[in-house]
C-alpha cells in the first residue's frame, strides 16, 4: 500500500535544503538486496554523462518526462495534472503577454538587524543565497498586461527560505499596494510559503497587520484583489492577506491551511484524514473561489479582471 | 492569589519555597515552646521573602520570563477582568458554530466607562484547564472576539483587550472552519475599527493566535510575559531541529517585554509587583489598569477616520531592510 507522506512544511522555513524522506525508502529496501562489494565499480571511461536536469520525475506518479516538455506544459505533470513547485520567474512568465513585464521595487533587500543566529547566522544565510540565486527576497513584484490588460502581480520564491513572510515582503507588498492605488490596477498574489520568518521575530509577525492595513486601503479604492494559493500556503500567510482576497483562488492539489500537517499530527495524536488541507478541501469548506489549472490561469485571470472592469 | 501551602513554585523560585518551609517549622516550634517569643525570626523571614522576590524577577534570563509568563498560579484574563472592572456582563457565542470557552469577553465598567473587553482564558485547574483548551482558541473563538468587537463599535466603547494564548489551536476541525481565515479577518478588521482599541500582553503572546486580538492604538505589554512570532519550543525544533534549544530560541527571538519596547513594537512596559504577577493579583490589576486608562486617554479623542489612519500607519512602519540601487545588483 502507498503510504502518505506527510510533508514537513516547517522544515523548508530553515533555508535549507531539506531531502525529503530518504531514510523511509532505504528501510523499505533493506531487506530485498544485499551489496556485496562497496564503491562504483564502472571505469571511468564507460561512464555515460547525461546534463543535470534533462528528466524530471513526477513526486505524485512516478511519471518521467524532460523538462523540456515539463516546461512546455507549463510545470504540470502531463500524466497525472500535478502541479510542480514554480517560482515567480516562471508564473510571470505564464500570466504576462509575451513574458512582458516591469519588475517593482527590487532593489529592497533583506538584513539581519537582530543578529538572528540559529545554526547559522541569518545574515551569512542570507549572503548565501543571495550569491546562489538571482533572488533578493521571497516575493517579486511585477506590473505587466495579462491579454492586454494591466495588473500588479505580487509571486512568492518558496526557495527562499520557504518563501516566508519577513520584513522585506511586507514592504514590498505595501508599496505594491500604492503603486495599484495610484495606477488604478487590480492586484493579484500568488502565495507560496511555509509562513513567517523566525528570524525576524516579533517583526515578521508584525508583517500581517502592515499588509492588511494596506489591503483596507485598496478596498476603499475599490480596486480588486486577487489571492492566489498555490502549494504550499501556510502560517502567516494563510493569517493574513492570504485569506482576505476579494476572491481566492487555488492551484489543484495545493496543500493550504494554518497550522502544517506535521504539527496537527503531534498536537492531535490523529491520523490526518486523505485530501486534509488540500485545495479541494478548502473549496468544499467554502474558503475559495475556484480552483484553477495552471493552464487555464491566464485565460482566468484576465476574464476576471474584464468582469471588475465593465 | 494562593496561599502557602498551594502556592506552586518554579525552579528559580525554589529559594522562596524553602523559606516557607523554615517560616513553617518555626511556626511549629513556636507552638511546641509557647515561653519563647518566634515573632522576630518569622518576621525576618518574611522580610526574606520580600527580598527574594525583589531579587528573581532583576536577574531572570528570557527563558525564565517565558516560564514565568506560565506560571500556574497567574493572574489569567478573567481575574484581570474582575479585579479592573465593574459590572461585567459576559457574552458568548460567535452566532455561527458554537461558544469558544477558550475566548471569554463582553461589556464592562472600567472608571466609569463601558468598555468592551476581550481575551484569551486559561483555566486554573485541570479540569477547567481543559474546559479552557489551554487557552487555544479555535477560529469560533476568534469569530465571537470579532463580533463583540463589531458589537462595541457600532455603540462607540473602546475595545481593551487582553492576550495569553500559547498559539491558536492547531486542530482538524480548526483548519476545517479557517482558523487562519478567522485570525486574517480579525487583523483586517481591527486594524480599521473606529473605535481605540488598547491590547495588553498579560501572559504568553504567541503569534497568530495572540495577533488575532492584539492589533490596535496601543499595545500594552506587563513585565514577565513574552510576544513573538512562535514559541521558543517550536522554533527551537524547527531551526534546531532538536526540542533542546529553547533557552537559546529563547534568546535570539528577542521576545521579552524589554527587547519589544527597544524595537518599538510595544508602547509601554506595564511593571509587576516583586517576583511577578502571581504575588499579588489586587496590585498588579491596578497597575495594568491606570496603563490602560492613560493609554485610553491619549487616542479617545482621536477623529475615528484618523485613528485608522494612524493605525495603518503606525504598523507601515514596522520591518528593517535595505535599499540598494536596483541596477548594482543584476
Amino acid at each position: 500500500m502507498k503510504k502518505e507522506h506527510t510533508e514537513d512544511i516547517e522544515s523548508r522555513l530553515t533555508g535549507e535544503d531539506v531531502k525529503p524522506a530518504e531514510q523511509e525508502v532505504q528501510e523499505e529496501k533493506r531487506s530485498w538486496f544485499k551489496r556485496k562489494r562497496q564503491g562504483i565499480l564502472t571505469s571511468t571511461a564507460d561512464k555515460k554523462e547525461f546534463p543535470e536536469g534533462l528528466w524530471n520525475k513526477c513526486p505524485s506518479c512516478n511519471h518521467i518526462c524532460t523538462t523540456q516538455e515539463l516546461k512546455a506544459a507549463l510545470f504540470v505533470c502531463p500524466s497525472c495534472n500535478y502541479h510542480h513547485r514554480i517560482g515567480s520567474k516562471e508564473y510571470f512568465e505564464i500570466l504576462f503577454d509575451k513574458n512582458e513585464y516591469t519588475p517593482l521595487f527590487d532593489e529592497i533587500k533583506s538584513k539581519d538587524q537582530l543578529g538572528f543566529t540559529d545554526l547559522k547566522n541569518y545574515q551569512k544565510r542570507l549572503d548565501e543565497i543571495h550569491a546562489k540565486t538571482d533572488l533578493k527576497d521571497s516575493m517579486r513584484v511585477a506590473v505587466g498586461k495579462v491579454h492586454g490588460q494591466e495588473i500588479v502581480v505580487a509571486c512568492m520564491d518558496f526557495e527562499f527560505i520557504g518563501g516566508s513572510l519577513g520584513s522585506v515582503m511586507g514592504e514590498k507588498f505595501s508599496r505594491a499596494v500604492d503603486y495599484c492605488i495610484q495606477h488604478k490596477l487590480p492586484y493579484m498574489v500568488i502565495s507560496k510559503s511555509g509562513g513567517a520568518r523566525m528570524m525576524e521575530s516579533a517583526f515578521s509577525l508584525m508583517q500581517l497587520a502592515k499588509t492588511s492595513g494596506k489591503l483596507a486601503q485598496l478596498s476603499d479604492a475599490k480596486l480588486p484583489y486577487i489571492s492566489m494559493l498555490t502549494d504550499p500556503t501556510f502560517g502567516g500567510i494563510s493569517a493574513s492577506f492570504g485569506m482576505l482576497g476579494d476572491l481566492n483562488i487555488a492551484e489543484p492539489g495545493a496543500l493550504i491551511g494554518f497550522a502544517g500537517p506535521r504539527v496537527i499530527k503531534e498536537a492531535t495524536k490523529k491520523d490526518l484524514p486523505p485530501g486534509f488541507q488540500k485545495s479541494e478541501f478548502l473549496l468544499e469548506h467554502g474558503f475559495l473561489d475556484f480552483i484553477v489549472d495552471r493552464k487555464q490561469l491566464k485565460e482566468k485571470i484576465a476574464q476576471l479582471v474584464t468582469l471588475f472592469q465593465h | 492569589m494562593p496561599q502557602y501551602p498551594n502556592r506552586q513554585f518554579l525552579e528559580f523560585e525554589q529559594p522562596i519555597k524553602e523559606l516557607y518551609e523554615q517560616i513553617e517549622a518555626t511556626k511549629k516550634l513556636a507552638e511546641k515552646n509557647p515561653k519563647v517569643d518566634y515573632s522576630n525570626t518569622i518576621q525576618q523571614l518574611y522580610a526574606s521573602i520580600d527580598e527574594k522576590r525583589k531579587e528573581i524577577t532583576t536577574s531572570l534570563s528570557p527563558w525564565q520570563r517565558v516560564q514565568l509568563s506560565r506560571h500556574p498560579d497567574r493572574p489569567y484574563t478573567l481575574k484581570y477582568i474582575d479585579k479592573m472592572c465593574t459590572n461585567f456582563i459576559e457574552l458568548h457565542g460567535d452566532r455561527n458554530v458554537k461558544d469558544d470557552k477558550a475566548m471569554v469577553g463582553g461589556f464592562a465598567m472600567m472608571d466609569g466607562e463601558t468598555v468592551m473587553i476581550i481575551g484569551q482564558q486559561k483555566g486554573i485547574n485541570t479540569k477547567a484547564r481543559q474546559l479552557r483548551n489551554f487557552g487555544m482558541a479555535n477560529p469560533e473563538g476568534y469569530r465571537k472576539a470579532l463580533r463583540l468587537m463589531k458589537l462595541a463599535e457600532k455603540f462607540n466603547k473602546a475595545v481593551i483587550s487582553l492576550i495569553d494564548t500559547p498559539g491558536a489551536f492547531p486542530g482538524l476541525e480548526a483548519e476545517e472552519r479557517g482558523q487562519g481565515e478567522a485570525i486574517a479577518r480579525n487583523i483586517y478588521e481591527m486594524i480599521r475599527l473606529k473605535v481605540p482599541v488598547i491590547c495588553c500582553i498579560i501572559g504568553e503572546g504567541a503569534s497568530g493566535g495572540a495577533f488575532g486580538i492584539g492589533v490596535g492604538d496601543r499595545t500594552l505589554m506587563m513585565e514577565n510575559t513574552w510576544y513573538t512570532v512562535i514559541s521558543p519550543e517550536s522554533c527551537s525544533s524547527i531551526l534546531w531541529r532538536s526540542w533542546d534549544k529553547k533557552e537559546v530560541a529563547a534568546e535570539q527571538l528577542k521576545l521579552t517585554a524589554t527587547d519589544m519596547k527597544g524595537f518599538g513594537l510595544v508602547d509601554e512596559i506595564v511593571y509587576e509587583p516583586d517576583g511577578g504577577a502571581h504575588w499579588d493579583y489586587d496590585d498588579a490589576a491596578l497597575r495594568l489598569k491606570k496603563s490602560i486608562l492613560q493609554a485610553l486617554h491619549e487616542v479617545k479623542d482621536v477623529d475615528p477616520l484618523e485613528r485608522v489612519n494612524q493605525r495603518i500607519e503606525k504598523y507601515g512602519k514596522m520591518g528593517f531592510w535595505e535599499e540598494v540601487p536596483a541596477n548594482s545588483l543584476v
